[in-house]
């Protein structure tokens, strides 16, 4: 953590959104935990919230999660929410959804575990990952 | 909790739903259900599963209702799915 007093940043009227680009952006740069939260998953084709890492589930909703997500090849970002309890509960605020894990693409929420599970399975999640595949 | 509490409860916000309730775990309180209505058409998966968590907001919040299996069907998707 740093001295420096933090930043303060207000809306401006008509500003470009360039004029914020220095605004903190994560935590670490004294920014709040859902500034990082709304970068991170702009930032990122697909984001994933779970309990455990891909390779090391800690959970069988987002051990599921995860196998969905790796059977399309495609890169995805992975956050391991039992290292960080601010975001375990930030992100539930977030989304304004109970449980992890959860999914974004594109930055938009996608949903929890029943709903990758049904996506996956009726196609619409493939037609989803096809549009970030870039 | 009650499945005809569940599906009453779930009518009562959808009121054309079919809903199919499985006890997953035989203590009623885990429960896996099929939701069919017209009014899923034309919306998102997340957009379907918070109509039917808002149908059953209250138990789900108490804990009477400790976890819900969702699985959300139009009527076309429902007809394709049993067939």
């Amino acid at each position: 953590m740093s001295d420096e007093p933090k930043k303060i940043s207000l809306p401006i009227i008509g500003a470009e959104p360039e004029a914020n680009a220095d605004a903190p952006k994560t935590r670490a740069e004294g920014g709040d935990i859902m500034t990082e939260i709304e970068r991170e998953v702009t930032d990122n084709a697909i984001v994933l919230y779970m309990k455990g890492t891909p390779d090391q589930p800690m959970c069988g909703f987002s051990a599921r999660a995860a196998g969905i997500l790796s059977t399309y090849g495609v890169p995805y970002y992975a956050v391991n929410i039992l290292a960080d309890q601010e975001k375990r509960q930030a992100i539930k605020v977030y989304s304004d959804w109970p449980t992890i894990p959860q999914v974004y693409v594109g930055g938009e929420f996608l949903g929890g575990s029943d709903i990758l599970t049904q996506m996956y399975e009726n196609g619409q999640l493939d037609e989803i990952i096809k549009t970030v595949d870039a | 909790m009650e499945p005809e509490t569940i599906v009453n409860m779930i009518k009562n916000l959808i009121p054309d739903a079919i809903v199919e309730l499985t006890d997953l775990t035989g203590t009623r309180d885990h429960w896996s259900a099929i939701v069919v209505s017209s009014e899923f058409e034309g919306k998102l998966p997340l957009k379907q599963h918070r109509m039917v968590n808002k149908a059953l907001a209250e138990p789900l919040a108490t804990g009477e209702l400790h976890a819900l299996q969702l699985k959300t069907l139009t009527p076309a998707e429902w007809e394709s799915h049993n067939s």
